[in-house]
């Protein structure tokens, strides 16, 4: 398992290469980037800022992970998360996961996306030409959370 | 009781703090008794963590409910809820 909060981009090739190399287990790679959206609720967006709450940010997300490796046959899960000033177009987050089958990972991939936006200690801050504003919490987002609470 | 309180996103920026240690009088006993402390301050503290406002709150840096219990040195964090990924 590997969990990171840094300011600085990422390279999912070299990521995915490096979460799989030696593992001749492996038979599936899942990975989901979340990038930064140009609009907003109809707001022209210049830039974002992602605050965190440090030492939280790292044991939920180990939490997140733990969860899937209990519910899921997975080999290995990368999180990467940003945090700091991004803009339109720049990656956020990155989740991969690794398993012998790609129904483990798909599954294990979406459930650490659902649980990290509801569950991870993170906030963004949009700066639009109308000024500063942060971000809601979006409904969607506990709703999607609570459907892997029925199974 | 002495504990660590921690502010983040728009509760930081609204009450102008991230971080302060105080001296809980006896009667408080909960996160719930806590947040209902610091809206007796008044002014941007009532507004804040007004009732009817969603918070999430953290003790010692994980999420829990409201009617949680605090002990001596508990680091408690305010937050609203979260919008990463």
């Amino acid at each position: 398992m590997v969990i990171r909060i840094q300011e600085a981009d990422f390279d999912l090739g070299a990521e995915i290469k490096e979460i799989r190399k030696g593992d001749l287990q492996v038979g599936a790679v899942v990975s989901f980037v979340g990038t930064v959206r140009d609009l907003n609720d109809g707001s022209q967006l210049t830039s974002m800022t992602l605050e965190h709450y440090p030492g939280m940010t790292e044991k939920a997300l180990e939490e997140i992970a733990d969860q899937a490796k209990s519910r899921w046959d997975i080999r290995n899960t990368l999180i990467i998360h940003r945090i700091g000033p991004m803009l339109p177009e720049d990656q956020i987050v990155l989740v991969a996961v690794t398993s012998a089958h790609r129904r483990e990972a798909f599954a294990a991939c979406e459930f650490i996306m659902d649980y990290l936006k509801t569950a991870a200690p993170f906030w963004k801050k949009e700066v639009t030409s109308e000024g500063g504003r942060w971000v809601d919490a979006r409904v969607a987002d506990e709703v999607a959370m609570a459907r892997w609470n029925k199974s | 009781m002495k504990i660590e309180l921690r502010f983040f996103a728009s509760l930081r920026e609204a009450l102008g703090t991230s971080h302060e240690n105080i001296l809980i009088p006896e009667f408080v006993n909960t996160i719930s008794d806590l947040r209902s402390h610091l809206i007796g301050r008044g002014g941007a503290w009532a507004e804040v963590l007004e009732g009817s406002k969603t918070i999430r709150c953290a003790l010692n840096q994980e999420m829990v409910s409201e009617s949680t219990v605090l002990q001596e040195g508990a680091e408690v964090a305010f937050f609203p809820p979260v919008t990463g990924g």
